[in-house]
């Protein structure tokens, strides 16, 4: 079946004619029937077909990509998976989404995800929570639970997703796909439903760490549409695949912190793998990331109970009745930190708490040139474990919020696979802002000499 | 301990109809958040400057030039409005502000 | 009854007149677009993704007025979201600047007083609502075609003393802005918006009043006078009630010639202020603002005291040809030309300023001497015909002539105006003068 393959293969098999797309679109489709259980895409682009026979000459050679529905795609509904935006179709697309289709990408359709990315469990969906393929029982994690189900479940290729506290890591270590976290600034947000506008940062969810750096080198670089995006050059990223890591100095960090208990005698073993390749491995002691919970639970719901002042239902979509409890909890929690009398106590704080990370971070690369970690304390939760907690993303995404909030680079690759539960563990692999090369090639080089991944062990058959 | 959030004066700043039931949702929901961020005050920041945007980037500006590509069409411009009107949006009116 | 003293201040609102919007590339042009919504785009509509990105001219332009008006700049700025719900605000929050505008603590000199300049700032301007009826229901019409035009507001400590002075600060201001050439200040169009805050105080008191009444939608500086004068009769009144006027907005109604309550303000409004994390900070170097300040024109302070100084223009004059830049340079062309001619410049102003030549800015400089001189032409005289008509006017106005002989030396004028009419045609004043001064004097 062509959809089980990787971006890199299709793209390979399709250059020397191996397969047509028409072939590819059709077992694409025949996979879609999984969408009826597991709500992984709220809408399909009609139009794929036409599309995609239109593009065989070009670098992404009309291949399908699935697209997390806060990214504004011209002519196709773009919900949040929030019904205040239930009838939204965007009259513009965002920048990731053009660059895509100039490079001969095609949508394939939108991708479920928590409302308004609020949440990291997808549960939050006004539209239905999305089921992860490995284990239904299960939640896909958020929010861009669609985009990782979609890919874990051979249902797309690849997809994109965004992330502002664990959003691209968390699902992808929940499904037990890559999820590649740029560095703040490093890919444009115009066009990205806002939700943090200090911490967005759209990326890449793949089945190999290759095909994550194929999508990341087309939408990578600076956007005048994006203020806060950034004018340094754009590497080839895929340059940094199948490099040596021998010498690298690796910083192993937040392996004390309580709760870890079930999965750290799993997670550990894993490390040994860089020793073996040349690196050094160490544990290394950084600032608690309890602190980062608090960071950004402020500075989050501050920037979000601003971004959403703009849905009204006057100019687009429905009025502000429709939003769900979670967001309106997000939004009010954060008009109180902006109010009068306590933006001192609390948005002015937590950006001060946000530079002691920044700081903390700028010292350990003095040591090391990668910090690794455990990307969520834990398995893939059950379905309904969101529900209840005010604070469920937030305690969930605890290990990675520390390098969402200070806008460092990281990717997830899986780490563990749980036979009895089909579930998977993530690894969390963080470097220096823009040095996004060298997280790839110490990815890369984990997913090549490690058996955990799924699609990179097909191919070796 | 307890931090009282005045649900109802937030609700109405941040332009959200809520329900009398709601409001004590809010107001428990609302603790929970706070003691966690309560924590965040035990931090020594003494001497310590905000970060509102890690880019460090500074002085990013465009030329005065017109952008016609990026511009919409009147009827792009209404084409998701709830209800238009001789090209304009039309809202109820509100009692007057100004 | 206490005699009280006005205490006022004013927020003026200019549109600066840039070629495109302050956050988007859309054109800046809402007085004269033919249709309703035709300049947007995702960013100045507030479309979900849509993000700002600062136009730099309108950065530049705010701080030459800053330099115009004598203001500190803030070397390091940045722009904050105010965050509120009306309509007319696309995106629930306007992007403005709180704490650290571009300028500040600077002053603008009226003949009537200082008046210091506590900030100026930039901001991005609203959509424009329009009330109606249709189908039977109260409806309010947005087009964004002026959302997000760029914005300068111009606050002044309290240091306006009376409604005259209000009134001369504001169009002083409105000069200052046309001859930097940065905004149009088309008041009707609302180009150029006027607020004052008055409250009053027993003359003497230094202290300033512990309320203020904030005057909104005031479109022309006569009803700027007009409702400043109102406001402090009314305020005196409930005042001397043992009484503290309501804070709140009052607009002017001109028919009425009373001003009216808008809005009552209870608390100042929680805007909720934070940087907006979108638009990285600003950070001028001395070199830059120096750089600007060389550009910066004549301003019309320093152009009449020119005028005054160097071609003695009346300053009555002075202000009528320096009300906007074009006018003013060229009418100091004409100056220029004119003194290096020897005539009087001053002449020449009045002439213009009173119509006495045909003569519209833009004439060149030749065309307008030649007017000029061709109005005081004065033809060739014979001097036996003057003497021939003075003697006669003389023997013809005996009672005239006693009296100059009294002492009524002023009759002289009688007689000039006797001769020339006798005469028939333009004469040099002075040789008649002399003439006439000659026979009288014998």
């Amino acid at each position: 079946m062509l959809n089980t393959l990787t971006l890199a293969q299709v793209l390979a098999k399709l250059k020397n004619k191996e397969i047509s797309q028409q072939e590819l679109l059709a077992d694409l489709e025949k996979s879609s029937v999984q969408n009826e259980k597991l709500n992984v895409f709220l809408t399909m682009n009609e139009h794929m077909a036409k599309d995609s026979s239109a593009l065989a000459e070009s670098k992404l050679m009309g291949v399908p990509l699935a697209i997390k529905d806060n990214f504004c795609t011209s002519g196709i509904r773009t919900t949040a998976s929030s019904t205040v935006l239930n009838t939204f179709i965007p009259q513009y697309d965002s920048t990731v989404t053009k660059r895509l289709k100039a490079a001969g990408g095609v949508i394939q359709g939108k991708t479920n995800m928590d409302a308004w990315a609020h949440g990291s469990s997808t549960e939050t969906s006004q539209y239905g929570r999305t089921l992860n393929p490995r284990n239904p029982d299960h939640l896909p994690g958020g929010s861009s639970g669609g985009s990782a189900a979609a890919v874990a479940a051979d249902m797309a290729i690849a997809a994109i997703g965004s992330e502002t506290a664990g959003s691209i890591r968390q699902p992808s270590a929940w499904c037990g796909t890559v999820g590649l976290k740029p560095t703040y600034g490093r890919v444009s947000r115009y066009g990205v439903i806002a939700m943090a506008s200090s911490t967005d940062s759209p990326g890449p969810i793949t089945k190999t760490v290759e095909d994550a750096a194929i999508l990341f080198n087309h939408i990578a670089g600076h956007d005048p549409y994006d203020g806060t995006s950034s004018t340094s050059p754009v590497e080839d990223y895929t340059a940094a695949l199948g490099q040596p890591i021998k010498g690298l100095k690796i910083g192993v960090v937040y392996m004390d912190i309580p709760g870890l208990a079930d999965v750290k005698s799993l997670f550990e073993p894993q490390l040994k793998v860089f020793e073996e390749l040349g690196a050094h491995v160490e544990y290394a002691q950084a600032m608690d990331p309890n602190h980062s919970i608090g960071v950004y639970t402020v500075v989050q719901r501050a920037e979000v109970s601003s971004n959403l002042g703009r849905f009204t239902g006057v100019r687009y979509g429905d009025d502000r009745s429709h939003f769900g409890d979670e967001a309106k909890r997000r939004i009010m929690l954060g008009t109180y930190t902006l109010s009068k009398g306590y933006s001192d106590k609390y948005y002015l704080m937590a950006q001060k708490v946000r530079t002691l990370f920044l700081q903390d971070f700028t010292e350990l690369f003095k040591k090391y040139d990668v910090l690794i970690s455990l990307t969520s304390p834990g398995f893939a939760k059950k379905i309904g474990a969101s529900e209840g907690s005010a604070m469920f993303g937030e305690l969930e995404d605890m290990l990675v919020e520390p390098s969402s909030i200070t806008g460092l680079p990281g990717i997830n690759v899986p780490c563990y696979h749980d036979p009895k539960t089909n579930l998977s563990l993530g690894m969390n692999i963080m470097a220096p802002m823009w040095h996004e090369s060298l997280m790839i090639k110490v990815a890369d080089a984990f997913e090549k000499h490690t058996q955990w991944n799924p699609w990179r062990n097909a191919e070796k058959q | 301990m307890k931090t009282q959030v005045p649900v109802s004066h937030i609700a109405q700043l941040a332009n959200i109809p809520i329900t009398k039931d709601e409001e004590l949702k809010l107001e428990a929901a609302f603790e929970e958040t706070l003691a966690v961020v309560e924590k965040l005050q035990s931090v020594n920041v003494s001497g310590v400057e905000p970060t509102f945007q890690v880019t460090g980037l500074e002085n990013v500006t465009r030329e005065d030039i017109i952008d016609e590509q990026r511009m919409f069409t009147q009827e792009q411009a209404l084409a998701n409005a709830r209800a238009q009107h001789d090209g304009f949006f039309v809202v109820p009116q509100v009692i007057s502000q100004d | 009854m206490t005699a009280y003293e006005l205490v006022c201040g004013m927020e003026v609102h200019a549109e600066l007149k840039t070629n495109t919007k302050m956050f988007c590339g859309c054109k800046n042009d809402p007085f004269h677009a033919p249709q309703p919504n035709i300049y947007t785009c995702p960013v100045c509509l507030g479309m979900p993704g849509g993000l700002p990105v600062a136009n730099n001219k309108a950065i530049e332009w705010t701080i030459k007025l800053g330099l115009a008006l004598n203001c500190k700049i803030n070397l390091f700025s940045h722009f904050d979201r105010k965050n509120y719900f009306y309509p007319d605000l696309a995106k629930g929050y306007q992007i403005s600047q709180y704490d650290q505008p571009f300028c500040y603590d600077g002053k603008l000199e009226t003949e009537m007083g200082t008046v210091r300049i506590r900030r100026i700032h930039l901001e991005e301007d609203t959509a424009k609502l329009q009330h109606k009826t249709i189908n039977g229901e109260k409806v309010s019409l947005i087009d964004f075609n002026r959302s997000s035009v760029p914005l300068i507001e111009i606050v002044t400590e309290p240091d306006l003393i009376t409604p005259e002075h209000a009134k001369a600060y504001g169009k002083a201001l409105r000069q200052i802005l046309r001859f930097l050439d940065i905004a149009d200040c088309d008041m009707e169009q609302g180009g150029m918006r006027l607020e004052a805050n008055v409250s009053i105080r027993p003359i003497g008191e230094k202290d300033l009043p512990n309320y203020k009444v904030e005057l909104k939608n005031i479109n022309s500086f006569r009803f700027l006078e007009k409702a400043v004068a109102f406001e402090v009769k009314r305020q005196a009144v409930v005042l001397e009630e043992g009484q503290t006027p309501v804070q709140e907005t009052r607009g002017w109604d001109d028919d009425k010639g009373e001003t009216y309550s808008q809005r009552v303000k209870e608390d100042a409004e929680d805007y909720r202020y934070f940087p907006d994390p979108d638009l990285p900070p600003l950070r001028f170097t001395e070199e830059q603002i120096n750089a600007w300040c060389a550009e910066l024109p004549e301003l019309p302070a320093a152009l009449k005291a020119r005028w005054a100084s160097e071609y003695s223009i009346d300053p009555k004059y002075a202000e009528v040809l320096s009300e906007d830049k074009d006018s003013a340079e060229w009418a100091d062309q004409i100056f220029r030309k004119a003194a290096d001619q020897q005539l009087n410049p001053n002449a020449i102003a009045n002439a213009i300023v009173n119509k006495k030549v045909a003569a519209s800015v833009g004439d060149s400089a030749e065309k307008v001497i030649a007017a000029f001189t061709e109005l005081n032409k004065t033809e060739s005289m014979d001097e036996g015909e003057l003497s021939k008509i003075v003697a006669e006017v003389v023997t013809e106005n005996v009672d005239a002539v006693a009296q100059y002989k009294a002492g009524k030396v002023q009759v002289l004028g009688f007689f000039m105006g006797q001769v020339q009419r006798k005469l028939g045609k333009k004469v040099d004043v002075q040789l008649v003068k002399a003439a006439l001064e000659k026979v009288l004097n014998s």
